[in-house]
């Protein structure tokens, strides 16, 4: 079936909502010129600068985490594909204010290949820049190739810790450190019940009955772990949590930030019933919650879905985790 | 009558042709990547060779081999975007680095483009053959440009495209592990890699072009 989209002409649409999401950040964030990049108006010399990006569509990720102790800017690609390393280029020099600047994004060969060249080029200019690649799902590689997984919604924390210490640290590599240790205490999977659809030509992304659901599935339609008859809420939360937990893994006595990120068309309802049973799963196992974030924040269009993401705090990320943050997608009081 | 060589302003007009055939192709590309792929393979490709089409027609006529290669390879690497943007502008720009010695464009020039292009491509998407991309149809072009050195220009191209279509066809018995073709897994078995595709066709519009009958 065809998705029924409120949109313009289908090749202006990433033109176009960047053009209302700059306006909806009244003046806190403006677009480069000739390049799909945003970068924050205000941005203090001696700054470490946090440059986040990807590929389109997956609103409010990443563009919408733009603002205050959080990412710098943000280097964007069409709908769901890679930035090209012009655009990454040009937000490195507006985000660089001479101390470097910290590439974070979702592990996917696309991205990291244009976020390479665009190092390798920033460096010829004399540009400092490190790397962050943001692996969260445990559904798409075994943990001995962690390097292999792709990024989905743990991407929200690391970016909170990540702007938060872009923020108080001046070192890019210490930047760099505590972004990195965020990263490796994210763990996240996902969940599809239906598929979104690519804007320009309204296609489904992938084929999924309509009593089927896919557990582990990532955010473009990518294989998960098993694909199953649609499960009540309960058992269906028992098994993701299942693969979560053992992951990392998370004990008894850790405290975690939790996030139950819808994918696109997921109701707040669904998400609530889902978290009741997430707490249940923790407070069984001695696993004590810091904080709580639900909605859609990494998103595929209308994909229906959700996904759960477990950070671990310690005594260095809480303060990081805690510093008020604002942004468009995003805002911790 | 075989020509050994083109000269700088033959290589443009033979890589203005492959820039026409690439987009002539944009439907076909788009065509094999809905198989396997997100559907844009033949829109970016067709965005991309526009855009080294306007550089190259802006370019002076009087540029060297390595210059136009090296246009081709950032004017893609700036204008497809996603993965396929970073690999074909990896693939002229590292291909371009050691062709500043070459007056002509020979067939030991495009063993030397092809051979290094690959090393380039390898090591920035970290590929290997068998993964099923465009290094399936890459790495058999680039060997048998390598027994080729003291060939015809012309003959040259077309053996090395036929080379990278017989490797364009093997990856359809291949299962994808890199890229956003590794979502189908096994699903991916019987339809060949777009990339592969789009490798076998820019060597067949040089070789359309190097192979002509010249008045």
């Amino acid at each position: 079936m065809h998705a029924k989209k409120i949109i313009n002409n289908p090749q202006d649409v990433v033109d176009e909502l960047l053009d209302g999401l700059v306006l909806a950040y009244h003046g806190r964030v403006r677009r480069l010129e000739d390049v799909n990049a945003l970068v924050k108006t205000d941005l203090p010399t001696g700054k470490v600068g946090l440059l986040i990006g990807g590929g389109s569509g997956h609103e409010p990720l990443f563009h919408g985490f733009i603002g205050e102790n959080m990412g710098d800017g943000a280097a964007c690609g069409n709908i769901f594909a890679a930035p090209s390393p012009d655009v990454i280029l040009a937000a490195t020099r507006a985000l660089n204010q001479g101390a470097g600047v910290l590439y974070l994004y979702g592990n996917y060969a696309g991205d990291n290949m244009n976020f390479d060249i665009a190092a390798e080029l920033a460096a010829e200019e004399g540009i400092a820049t490190r790397t962050v690649r943001i692996w969260d799902d445990v559904a798409s590689a075994p943990p001995e190739r962690i390097d292999q997984r792709r990024g989905i919604a743990g991407d929200l924390f690391v970016i909170k810790v990540a702007g938060a210490a872009a923020a108080t640290l001046t070192d890019l590599e210490q930047v760099y450190r505590v972004t990195a240790k965020a990263r490796d205490s994210v763990r996240s999977m996902g969940v599809a019940v239906r598929a979104g659809s690519i804007p320009e030509t309204g296609e489904p992304t992938f084929e999924l009955g309509d009593d089927e659901i896919e557990i582990g599935m990532g955010l473009h339609g990518e294989a998960g772990v098993s694909r199953e008859k649609l499960l009540p809420a309960d058992p269906l939360v028992e098994k993701m949590m299942q693969h979560i937990l053992a992951d990392l893994p998370f004990q008894s006595g850790d405290e975690v930030c939790l996030l139950i990120n819808d994918l696109g068309s997921t109701t707040m309802m669904e998400l609530l019933i889902v978290n009741r049973k997430v707490r249940q799963i923790l407070d069984a196992a001695g696993i004590s919650v810091h904080d709580t974030v639900i909605g859609s924040f990494c998103t595929c269009q209308e994909m229906a879905g959700f996904s759960i993401s477990l950070m671990r705090l310690d005594d260095e990320l809480r303060p990081y985790y805690d510093m008020p943050a604002r942004s468009f997608g995003y805002t911790r009081a | 009558m075989a020509t050994s060589e083109l000269t700088p302003d033959e290589t443009r007009e033979m890589l203005l042709q492959v820039c026409r055939g690439m987009q002539a192709s944009k439907d076909r590309l788009s065509e094999a990547d809905r198989a396997i792929g997100d559907g844009d393979h033949g829109v970016g490709m067709a965005r991309g060779f526009e855009a080294v089409q306007r550089k190259l027609e802006a370019i002076s006529s009087a540029a060297a081999i390595d210059e136009l290669f090296r246009t081709v390879g950032t004017a893609l690497l700036t204008s497809v975007g996603g993965a396929a943007g970073a690999v074909f502008g990896t693939l002229f720009r590292g291909g371009s680095q050691n062709l500043s010695d070459c007056s002509a464009f020979d067939a030991a020039a495009l063993a030397r483009l092809l051979t290094d292009g690959l090393a380039a491509v390898k090591a920035r998407g970290q590929a290997q053959p068998g993964d099923k991309t465009m290094v399936d149809a890459l790495e058999p072009a680039a060997r048998r440009a390598q027994q080729l050195t003291g060939a015809p220009i012309g003959e040259a191209l077309t053996e090395v495209a036929e080379a990278a279509r017989q490797g364009m066809e093997k990856t359809r018995q291949m299962v994808a592990t890199v890229g956003k073709a590794k979502t189908l897994g096994e699903r991916s078995l019987g339809h060949p890699d777009p990339g592969a595709i789009s490798t076998y066709l820019i060597l067949t519009y040089m070789a359309e072009y190097a192979s002509r009958d010249r008045s």
